[in-house]
C-alpha cells in the first residue's frame, strides 16, 4: 500500500501587522505538520478550534498557499498547482457548514453540474449523472430541481457529498463535515460516508473535533495542538493510552454515557471548578504542581 | 372562517415562482408601484392608437383651439397652438422611458461587471476600479450633460451618453460591496475548488446573489434617471421640439403660468406619477427581498 496523501513539514505562518502596516510578529497556524494517508484509509484530524485543521485542508484544496513545505498526492508534489483542472479531479472536499457551502440561488442539480462542466463531462450526460449522483447519496431525483432552503440539513450535506463526488475523486477532504448537524442525522451521514468510502474505494482526511465519531470512522489518529501533530498513531493506541496532556484533555470533554466508560476516560483536575484550557494544563505539569500526579494517572 | 380547513393531505410543494408572486401581491407598494409602470409601459408602446388627437404630435397648428382648459374633448386641454395635451404627455412618456431602458441598458452590466471583477479578485484591479467610480461619482450627471452638450449638440442621443457614463458607478458600488462579502463565502470557495472558471464564479455563483439588490436598485434608479432626463429637456439638452417631451412641456408651458396652468402642471404630474411608480415598485421590492433574507 502506497501513501495517497503525504504532507511533509507543512508550515503556513500569518503575518500579525500593526496598524501601520508592519509585521510585529507572526501566528504559526500550522507549524511543521508530517504526516500520510495510505490509500482506501481514513486518517482523522483532531483538535479545537484554531488548532490549525481547517488550515491543513484549505493548502490541501489550494485555497491557501503553504509558507514552507511539501503536499504530495499519490506520490507527486502538487504544491505548486495545486487548482490545475488535473489535481482538482483526484481531491474534494466537503466543507463544514452545508448551509453555506450550497450556493442559495442555485439548485441542487446547478450546484452539481459545477464540477461536472468544468471537467469537460460531456453535457447530453449531465441529467443522467445527477440522478446517478443523488442516488448514491440516498436522494430521490427530483432533488434537482429544489433550491437549498427547501432542504434539512442532513439532505443538504449529502447533496454537497454528492457533489464533492461528481468527478470520481480519490481522496476526499471532509472538513468537521457533522458539525452543523443533529446528533440524529450525524450517524446517518457518517454511515453514508463509510459505505461510499467502500464502494468507490475512497481515501479520507477525516478533520473533526468530535473524538467520538473519529473512534469510530479513522484507522489512524493526528492530534493537532496549537499548529502542530503532538500525537499521532492508529486509532486505537491513541485513543487508550494518550501520551499528551492534550489528548487527555480532548479524551476527557467526550461526553460519556455508561460507567465502564467514564472510567476509561482520563482524569483531569478541575481549575476552579471548571475544566482547564490545555494552556492551563500544560503550564500546570510543567510547574509540577499538586495535581501533577493525577494529570500522570 | 369556516371555508378555512386545515387539510390533512401533505403540503403540496408550491413553485418558487408562485411563492414569489404570492408574496409580491402581498405587498401593497409594490403592486401599486408595477400596475403604475406597467400602465406607462403600455400607454407608452400603444401611444398612437389610444390618444384621441395622435396627429398632435408633429408641428400642428390650430389657433381656434390654443389654451383651452381642460375638457371632454381636450382631456389635459391645449398648449399655445392648441394641440391636445393629453395626446402629447402620452407621446412623452415614450421619450421618458425610452431614456431609462438606454440609459440602464448600458449602465448596468458595465457596472455590474466592473463591480464583480473589483470585488472578486482585489488588489490593483479594485484599487484601479474603485478609485475611477469615486472620479465619475464626483461629476453630477446634469452637469455632465450640460458639458456634453455644450461640446457636441443638445440632442437626445448626447444626453443620455452623459447621463450612462456616470450612471454605472452605482452599481459598480452596490456589487462591489456584495460580491466583496461574498467572496469569502463557503459556496464560492466550494466552486473554487470544484475547478470552476473564474467566469462562472462572477456570473453565476456571484451574480444570481445580487439579483435582488440590483432589481431593487434598478427600479428606484429608472425614476431618478426620467426625473435627471426631465430636467434636460426643461433646459432644452434634451430631444427637440416638435417631438413632444415631458420636460420639454413643462418649460414651454410655464411661460403661460397661472393663467394657462395645466399646461405646464399636467406634464409635471406625468413626470410625478411615472417616478413614484418606479419608487413604489422599488421599495415594494426591496420589502420583498428583505422578507426573504430573514426567512
Amino acid at each position: 500500500m502506497s501513501a495517497m496523501l503525504e504532507i511533509v513539514r507543512l508550515s503556513k505562518h500569518f503575518p500579525v501587522r500593526n496598524g501601520f502596516g508592519r509585521q510585529t510578529g507572526e501566528v504559526r497556524a500550522v507549524d511543521d505538520v508530517s504526516f500520510s494517508i495510505e490509500k482506501g484509509k481514513v486518517y482523522g484530524l483532531a483538535g479545537e478550534s484554531g488548532s490549525g485543521k481547517s488550515t491543513i485542508a484549505r493548502m490541501i484544496m489550494g485555497l491557501t498557499r503553504p509558507t514552507s513545505g511539501d503536499i504530495l498526492l499519490d506520490g507527486r508534489n502538487i504544491t505548486g498547482d495545486t487548482g490545475t483542472r488535473a489535481y482538482g479531479r483526484k481531491v474534494q472536499m466537503v466543507f463544514q457548514n452545508p448551509g453555506s457551502s450550497l450556493n442559495p440561488r442555485r439548485t441542487v442539480g446547478q450546484s452539481i453540474a459545477v464540477p461536472l462542466d468544468a471537467h469537460g463531462h460531456p453535457r447530453s450526460d449531465r441529467t443522467r449523472r445527477i440522478v446517478e449522483l443523488l442516488e448514491m447519496v440516498q436522494l430521490p431525483a427530483e432533488f434537482a430541481s429544489r433550491y437549498p432552503h427547501e432542504l434539512s440539513g442532513g439532505q443538504k450535506q449529502r447533496v454537497a457529498i454528492a457533489r464533492a463526488l461528481a468527478v470520481v475523486p480519490q481522496l476526499i477532504v471532509l472538513d468537521e463535515p457533522t458539525s452543523a448537524l443533529d446528533v440524529s442525522v450525524q450517524a446517518k451521514v457518517m454511515d453514508l460516508l463509510v459505505d461510499l468510502g467502500r464502494q468507490l474505494e475512497l481515501t479520507f482526511l477525516f478533520i473533526s473535533h468530535d473524538l467520538s465519531l473519529m473512534r469510530n470512522f479513522a484507522q489512524q489518529v493526528g492530534v493537532l495542538y496549537l499548529g502542530k501533530i503532538v500525537e499521532t498513531g492508529p486509532t486505537a493506541t491513541v485513543f487508550e493510552n494518550p501520551q499528551h496532556d492534550y489528548t487527555r484533555l480532548l479524551l476527557a470533554s467526550v461526553p460519556v454515557i455508561s460507567a465502564e466508560e467514564a472510567a476509561m476516560r482520563p482524569v483531569i483536575p478541575l481549575i476552579d471548578g471548571e475544566i482547564p484550557t490545555a494552556e492551563q494544563l500544560l503550564a500546570l505539569r510543567n510547574a509540577g504542581g499538586p495535581d501533577s500526579q493525577r494529570i500522570e494517572q | 372562517m369556516a371555508s378555512e380547513t386545515v387539510s390533512a393531505a401533505p403540503p403540496r410543494r408550491l413553485s418558487n415562482a408562485y411563492q414569489n408572486w404570492y408574496r409580491f401581491s402581498r405587498n401593497p407598494t409594490a403592486v401599486i408601484g408595477a400596475a403604475i409602470v406597467i400602465l406607462s409601459i403600455l400607454a407608452a408602446i400603444l401611444a398612437p392608437w389610444i390618444t384621441p388627437h395622435p396627429d398632435h404630435v408633429g408641428a400642428v397648428v390650430n389657433f381656434r383651439a390654443r389654451h383651452l382648459s381642460p375638457s371632454a374633448e381636450y382631456w389635459f386641454g391645449t398648449d399655445n397652438v392648441g394641440r391636445d395635451i393629453f395626446t402629447r404627455v402620452i407621446f412623452g412618456l415614450r421619450i421618458s422611458l425610452l431614456l431609462a431602458l438606454v440609459v440602464l441598458g448600458t449602465a448596468i452590466p458595465i457596472g455590474v461587471t466592473l463591480g464583480l471583477l473589483a470585488g472578486y479578485f482585489g488588489g490593483w484591479v479594485e484599487i484601479v476600479i474603485m478609485r475611477l467610480t469615486d472620479v465619475a461619482l464626483a461629476i453630477p450627471p446634469l452637469v455632465m450633460a450640460l458639458a456634453v452638450a455644450a461640446v457636441l449638440s443638445p440632442d437626445l442621443i448626447n444626453s443620455m451618453l452623459a447621463i450612462a457614463a456616470l450612471w454605472w458607478t452605482w452599481h459598480t458600488r452596490l456589487i462591489y460591496s456584495i460580491t466583496r462579502q461574498l467572496r469569502t463565502q463557503e459556496f464560492v470557495e466550494a466552486a473554487e475548488t470544484l475547478g470552476a472558471s473564474k467566469f462562472h464564479i462572477l456570473f453565476r455563483e456571484i451574480l444570481p446573489n445580487c439579483v435582488s439588490a440590483l432589481a431593487v436598485k434598478t427600479s428606484l434608479d429608472c425614476g431618478f434617471v426620467i426625473l435627471v432626463g426631465a430636467s434636460l429637456s426643461f433646459l432644452g439638452l434634451g430631444i427637440q421640439p416638435p417631438t413632444p417631451d415631458l420636460g420639454t412641456m413643462v418649460a414651454s408651458g410655464s411661460a403661460f403660468l397661472p393663467d394657462y396652468w395645466w399646461e405646464s402642471v399636467l406634464p409635471g404630474c406625468a413626470i410625478l406619477f411615472v417616478a413614484l411608480g418606479f419608487n413604489l415598485l422599488g421599495d415594494g421590492l426591496r420589502d420583498l427581498f428583505d422578507v426573504q433574507e430573514v426567512r
